[in-house]
């Protein structure tokens, strides 16, 4: 093992709980990570000797709170390999930020461009295109996704268009896991003189991830999923883009100059933040970064690679289940779905529960893969850097009992 | 205890469910689903003088706990009337399960009878357009 999980699990106050009698066991880092103390003090510190508003006040608490929340933004620009820290948007989370690319980037698209999704994108990088679709008269084109959880590559080449205009993919998959050759699509996209954009919840959170090396146009993430607090996500993009499209929402803060009938706005990256940012979790993001880098990514990504391989060979000895997505843990993020013969996932979720054990069942926010898979709805198990191996034991000795209350 | 809810009963009903099926000739149809978990019910009910339950059915798919629901109130629908569907409460139902169920299965539990009333409310006229 790469980390010291122990030394780790001592930061995460909330690890210590016991669930139904049991020692909780988290199991559902692909929908939020626990905090560490560090990001938690970061926050008490803020309110407690820097809270004031920003980029507002001359005085000194208005300056030292302004000095905080652009701090985190260097520190976000420098974790994803951004030339510039105006390049990086502060939003609620990867949704309000995919949601802000499709709105200003749509806006100087007309009828009949071409949008290319792929059918495993989460909900929030297929339902924004489809609010600009209607509007726009855009026509919306997925790449399918094959059977071993991959993307169909052939498929998406014969896609791109001269109409194609935007190609949005996600880096990760939320439930099969797959870690999509983004880098590629960006070429790809680029020859057709289309943006690429790319989803990272899953992916930022879990492994290095460098915008310039990617030559991606956007990149969207959120706070939550990487040890930060809820409320914060960030949309990344080229300066010469973001300097281009028109802003998202209006208010204060993304204004220049405002008379009774126009405005002009701000510079990027303020032209997008409108109103009081959540400056309290921009410092959160900023603390758990540094808590992140001082892991190591590489070292983050090798224990969830081992985690995950761990997990799929347990997996494999299972009769009557149904693991989605590639099998070598190297091809994927640390997420394992699965549904088990007989066992409606809400039910593996509740005695897993028992158990002290909790993973996500349903959907997980990607119904048209869901329906692509046929699966209806699976449980899913994801890890992160709090996880030791021993956990993925519990999570298979739950699913032994599992077997035995449903009477699988 | 969170695996009080596995009791024998809804357990026998989850694995050999009464009353699943289609039900041709019904008047009363409607389909509901759980977003949250993806079940998916659709209930069948064929009344005698718009009012007396002659038949009671439901198809589809879910957990143990939505499943069982449905089974065990499609048994107990016939006979009466819907307007005895109309009064039975949450409480009622329950009693009927006769496990307790935790907040977060409460929807899983009452997915069955709120198709059934809404239903029947679209069978009454009172609305249609909910599908």
């Amino acid at each position: 093992m790469n980390l010291d999980v122990q030394r780790i699990r001592g930061d995460f106050p909330i690890l210590g709980l016991r669930v139904n009698g049991k020692p909780l066991v988290y199991l559902d880092n692909a929908a939020t990570t626990q905090k560490p103390r560090q990001v938690l003090d970061a926050i008490r510190e803020y309110y407690e000797k820097r809270n004031a508003n920003v980029q507002r006040g001359i005085y000194y608490l208005s300056e030292a709170a302004t000095q905080a929340y652009e701090g985190a933004r260097e520190k976000t620009a420098k974790f994803i390999g951004a030339k510039d820290a105006g390049e990086v948007v502060f939003t609620r989370n990867a949704t309000e930020a995919l949601n802000l690319v499709a709105h200003s980037l749509c806006a100087g698209l007309k009828k009949g461009d071409r949008v290319i999704l792929s059918k495993m994108e989460h909900h929030s990088n297929i339902v924004p295109w489809q609010f600009q679709a209607r509007e726009k008269g855009l026509k919306l084109n997925y790449v399918d996704v094959l059977k071993d959880g991959t993307l169909d590559w052939e498929g998406f080449e014969e896609l791109l268009c001269k109409k194609t205009k935007v190609v949005s993919l996600t880096h990760a998959s939320n439930v099969l896991g797959t870690i999509n050759d983004v880098g590629k699509a960006a070429k790809l996209a680029h020859e057709h003189g289309a943006v690429m954009i790319v989803d990272g919840a899953q992916s930022v959170p879990h492994m290095p991830v460098d915008v310039q090396r990617l030559g991606v146009d956007f990149l969207a993430f959120s706070g939550h999923k990487m040890l930060g607090p809820t409320g914060i996500g960030v949309l990344w993009g080229r300066k010469e883009l973001l300097e281009k499209l028109p802003p998202f929402l209006g208010g204060g803060d993304m204004i220049h100059e405002v008379s009774l009938h126009e405005a002009t706005y701000n510079d990027v990256p303020w032209k997008f933040e409108a109103g009081t940012p959540n400056t309290e979790g921009a410092i959160g993001l900023g603390a758990a970064i540094d808590y992140l880098q001082g892991i190591g990514m590489d070292n983050v990504r090798a224990h969830e690679v081992e985690l995950t391989r761990h997990a799929l060979s347990k997996f494999d000895e299972l009769e009557n289940v149904k693991v989605y997505g590639p099998r070598d843990a190297s091809l994927k993020g640390g997420v394992v779905a699965f549904t088990m013969e007989g066992v409606h996932p809400h039910d593996v979720a509740q005695v897993l529960d028992s158990e002290g054990i909790a993973v996500r069942s349903g959907h997980a926010c990607a119904q048209p893969l869901m329906q692509e898979l046929k699966a209806g709805v699976v449980t899913r198990a994801s890890f992160y850097v709090y996880n030791p191996k021993e956990e993925v034991d519990s999570l298979l000795e739950g699913l032994g009992k599992v077997k035995k209350v449903l009477r699988a | 205890m969170p695996l009080d809810m596995y009791a024998e009963q809804i357990l026998e009903h989850y694995k050999n469910p009464r009353n699943k099926h289609a039900l041709p000739g019904a008047q009363i149809r409607f389909r509901e689903s759980n977003p949250l978990c993806g079940d998916v019910i659709e209930v069948f009910l064929k009344v005698d003088g718009g009012e007396v339950i002659v038949e009671a059915s439901f198809d589809g798919q879910g957990c143990a706990i939505s499943q069982a629901s449905a089974s065990i109130l499609t048994e107990d629908l016939k006979g009466k009337t819907l307007s005895d569907v109309e009064a039975v409460t949450k409480e009622r139902l329950l009693e009927l399960l006769g496990i307790p169920v935790s907040p977060t299965r409460m929807k899983c539990a009452l997915l069955a009878l709120t198709a059934f009333k809404a239903g029947i409310a679209a069978f009454r006229g009172k609305s249609g357009v909910r599908k």
